[in-house]
């Protein structure tokens, strides 16, 4: 028998462990060259320690690394730059103001005399686009140009430094279905022309579309490699999840009540914006008690600016005209405490920023903005018995995990943070809910549960708000669609009357 | 235990390092620990003098740890501080007849009043228009500073004296030292201190407002979701430490000097942030703290006298070694990981 090629990269029994946590425990990862490989894992699986660790960003507690079957101590994350290895973070590293050419320079200048050489820069870079085929605007500030071609120009970041093994972190978290689109087919060509890819990501229905193999990791290990032909995203998500999953909610139709839980009438939010957008302008709409209406769209076309003036009218820096009514009131001009005290639960659309006090414990988290309702607090005291017993219980119901009210909820991992949000929000029966990306960096099984309660909520005759990037979960859950598009709405959607392709149309603009 | 184990350990290398410095300068440092020691503790004058020094170091450590609780830094206890003692000595002084129990109280509220409103300024800017609470309060140490001057040199100045204070106090407002003490000038402000010490403890984490203060202070982003009304709630709390700050002129008027005197404070306010610091912004560390740094004043005094090489400004050099070991989070961590790699 001949011996197998070797790997573009291989991982032998890496292990790293950080304080008491196994973050990596004998991982093994074999990547053919020429092939593109999906990382799929829950939030704290151990995805980015591995790819941390063959990057060189970390330094293994035991363990083997093989590139192209060469065995490899990084000595700094350049040494692993400078054997081909690269990276596109999900969070991208540009510099706005710099022009694509010079931000694909930045770090690895050619340079003659002192001076940058931009044309010699310029002419390597017209043949990697006309192999590659990845047009690109050389001379525009990036922070002008899409998130898909601001992607794209990681991408030839990468390919200017001659890698040819590519890992792309959560690459289509930021972009368009047709963006995806696009991108799936540059890495496919990048592929055939030789490259290597790894693709992390928690989107079992891309890794299903472009991936040759797939390799899932669940508390630190690896519990299963498949070829991607073979296998299909149920098996995947009990990989994943260590249990059987329901990955598509059945949801029966919302029996919407008369009435309004909330309306926004012509909202406008005037200032400047990324790119010169709008950043909310005649926005109305309407959420009825017992309905689910979903606001679609790509992040950053006014979702956050649209829940700020939901919630804070009253701020000028969130709402420079229009009108909020909720729950039967005028609260245009309402506090923000005052709003949410008429019944409304917020999932904040980053729960680490918004919804949290991550060094505080449990129990604090659990009293954040129930600290001058009964029964935790009387004549302006805290009652800390009332406070215990309450979380205690409403821990258990949500299966926050570890149920330790004492422990800094920045300890938990993000599922069970967003649990123990929705055991807040929802101690008392809220008559509207407004929840923003509820299911962002959530593992399979808290998905699950997550949309389980929104669709109880709605079916207990909350409205509820869901504002969400996911296209699957908005045509899942919601009742009524609204596409959100640079800060306007520019379709609306009744439950199956829209396809998922043509959606993703709107979402992209057309 | 962790909680206490790093600011004590902290006081204990201070320490160690500022004896090391004597023994450079050509003291024996264990002479000079006995000297200290006795200079601080070794008599019921001496106590009580330390005590003296302590007390306004807990109010103002206190005024910048609620700050702190806020997410608030506050620059401005000397401002603060200045404007009630300034408050209840030209309480005294003009309305002079005022008799005991009222006259105290009225001063005390006062002080308390013009604290407070020195410290709402810079809340209130903060909270309406976000400027900066630090170039804020650093300023208004300013302008409370030359307020003061203006007042006591123009409006009230004591005709007796050759020195820039007020007028006395009517008679009804001091507060009696405690015989107790040989004649260290402690009276009730100091009791009074721990009793605000324990009520700072209750307020921020036994109430809706604290828990709003210290919501505010860890995530105002997370505050503000959550309905709290996150400006009220920073003016609140530094109008608070502007209160507390305030309080030093009840221990510096009432209870010891009866008038206003331009420059009393040896930088009680700075001082704060360092007993805040060290006592890690908890009621219980803030009292420890000012004691500490009261004995170190207070004993650093007798070595002008008793020592050859070194004098009373070693108490400041004890101060600043402290302070950089309880800083040094870097040592701390490293201490902490070598123990856990063992």
């Amino acid at each position: 028998m001949a011996a197998a090629p070797p790997a573009a990269v291989e991982l032998r029994a890496l292990s790293k462990r950080f304080g008491g946590v196994l973050a990596n425990a004998d991982v093994h990862l074999r990547v053919a060259a020429g092939t593109i490989h999906g990382i799929v894992g829950e939030n704290g699986a151990g995805k980015s320690t591995a790819m941390k660790l063959l990057l060189g960003l970390l330094r293994p507690d035991s363990g083997e690394i093989f590139v192209h079957g060469q065995p490899c101590i990084w000595a700094s994350p350049a040494a692993a730059m400078a054997r081909g290895l690269g990276m596109v973070h999900q969070h991208f590293m540009l510099a706005g103001a710099y022009s694509a050419l010079d931000n694909i320079l930045l770090g690895a200048e050619p340079v003659r005399g002192g001076m940058i050489n931009r044309r010699q820069a310029r002419t390597r870079l017209e043949l990697l686009r006309q192999q590659y085929g990845l047009p690109v605007d050389w001379d525009s500030p990036v922070e002008r140009l899409p998130v898909g071609v601001q992607q794209r120009i990681e991408i030839l970041k990468l390919l200017y430094r001659d890698a040819n093994i590519l890992i792309l972190d959560e690459p289509t978290a930021v972009l368009t279905p047709r963006e995806t689109a696009e991108l799936f087919a540059n890495l496919r060509r990048l592929r055939n022309e030789g490259k290597t890819i790894l693709l992390i990501t928690h989107k079992l229905k891309e890794v299903m579309a472009i991936t040759d193999q797939v390799t899932v990791f669940r508390a630190g290990r690896v519990t299963g490699e498949r070829v991607t032909a073979n296998t299909n995203p149920t098996e995947l998500a009990r990989l994943m999840v260590g249990r059987d999953v329901v990955l598509n909610l059945a949801v029966a139709p919302a029996k919407p009540q008369v009435g309004v839980a909330l309306e926004a009438a012509d909202l406008h939010l005037a200032g400047p914006a990324v790119g010169g957008r709008t950043r909310l302008a005649q926005v109305s709409l309407q959420v009825r008690p017992g309905e689910i209406v979903g606001i679609a769209g790509v992040e950053g076309n006014g979702q956050s600016e649209l829940l700020q003036a939901l919630l804070h009218p009253r701020d000028p820096r969130c709402r420079t005209s229009g009108t909020v009514r909720c729950l039967g009131q005028d609260v245009t001009h309402w506090e923000a405490g005052r709003i949410r005290e008429l019944g409304v639960a917020l999932v904040p659309e980053d729960r680490h920023r918004e919804g949290l006090l991550l060094e505080r414990p449990l129990r604090e988290n659990f009293l954040l903005g129930w600290q001058r309702r009964s029964p935790f607090s009387r004549g302006g005291f805290l009652r800390p018995s009332a406070l215990t017993s309450a979380a205690a219980a409403a821990v258990e119901e949500y299966d926050v995990r570890p149920a330790d009210l004492g422990l800094a909820v920045g300890r938990l991992s993000g599922g069970n943070q967003q649990k123990l949000i929705f055991a807040r929000e929802f101690q008392e029966r809220p008559r509207l809910v407004i929840a923003a990306q509820p299911t962002r960096g959530v593992d399979v099984g808290a998905i699950e549960f997550i949309h389980r309660r929104l669709v109880r909520a709605r079916d207990e005759g909350a409205g509820v708000l869901l504002v969400s990037f996911e296209i699957e979960e908005i045509l899942a859950l919601a009742d009524r669609i609204l596409v959100l598009y640079e800060g306007r709405i520019t379709a609306e959607f009744a439950r199956g009357e829209v396809s998922e392709a043509e959606l993703g149309l709107k979402m992209g603009g057309s | 235990m962790k909680r206490l184990l790093q600011p004590l350990l902290s006081v204990l290398l201070g320490l160690a390092l500022g004896l090391g410095v004597t023994a450079l300068a050509g003291e024996n440092p264990w002479t000079v620990l006995k000297i200290l020691a006795s200079g601080a503790f070794g008599t019921g004058y001496d106590f009580g003098m330390t005590l003296f020094y302590a007390t306004p170091l807990v109010f103002t450590g206190l005024s910048v740890a609620v700050a702190f609780h806020a997410g608030l830094f506050n620059i401005g206890a000397e401002g603060q501080l200045t404007m009630g003692a300034l408050a209840a000595a030209a309480t005294g002084a003009i309305l002079f007849r005022v008799a005991s129990p009222w006259a105290p109280l009225l001063a005390g509220v006062a002080a308390v009043l013009a604290g407070t409103l020195w410290g709402a300024i810079p809340g209130w800017l903060r909270a309406r228009r976000g400027s900066h609470e630090v170039i804020n309060t650093i300023m208004l140490n300013f302008i409370a500073a030359g307020l003061a001057n203006y007042v006591t040199l123009y409006l009230l100045k004591n005709p007796e004296s050759q020195n820039p204070e007020t007028r006395a106090v009517g008679d009804g407002y001091l507060l009696a030292p405690f015989s107790w003490l040989g004649g260290a000038p402690v009276g009730w402000a100091t009791p009074l201190a721990l009793v605000t010490a324990a009520g700072v403890g209750v307020l921020l984490w036994r109430t809706s407002l604290g828990f709003e203060i210290r919501a505010v202070g860890q995530n105002e982003a997370a505050a503000r979701a959550a309905g709290i009304a996150t400006g009220r709630v920073q003016l609140l709390a530094f109008a608070l430490a502007g209160g507390l700050a305030g309080l030093v002129g009840v221990a510096e008027v009432l209870g010891n000097v009866g008038r206003f005197r331009v420059g009393f404070s040896p930088e009680y306010g700075f001082l704060g942030i360092a007993v805040a610091l060290l006592g890690r912004n908890r009621p219980g560390g803030i009292l420890a703290a000012a004691l500490l740094f009261g004995a170190l004043h207070k004993g650093a005094t007798s070595l002008d006298m008793e020592t050859e090489h070194v004098t009373r400004e070693l108490s400041l050099v004890f101060q600043a070694l402290i302070i950089l070991s309880v800083s040094a989070d870097g040592l701390w961590s490293w201490l902490h990981r070598r123990r856990s790699s063992c």
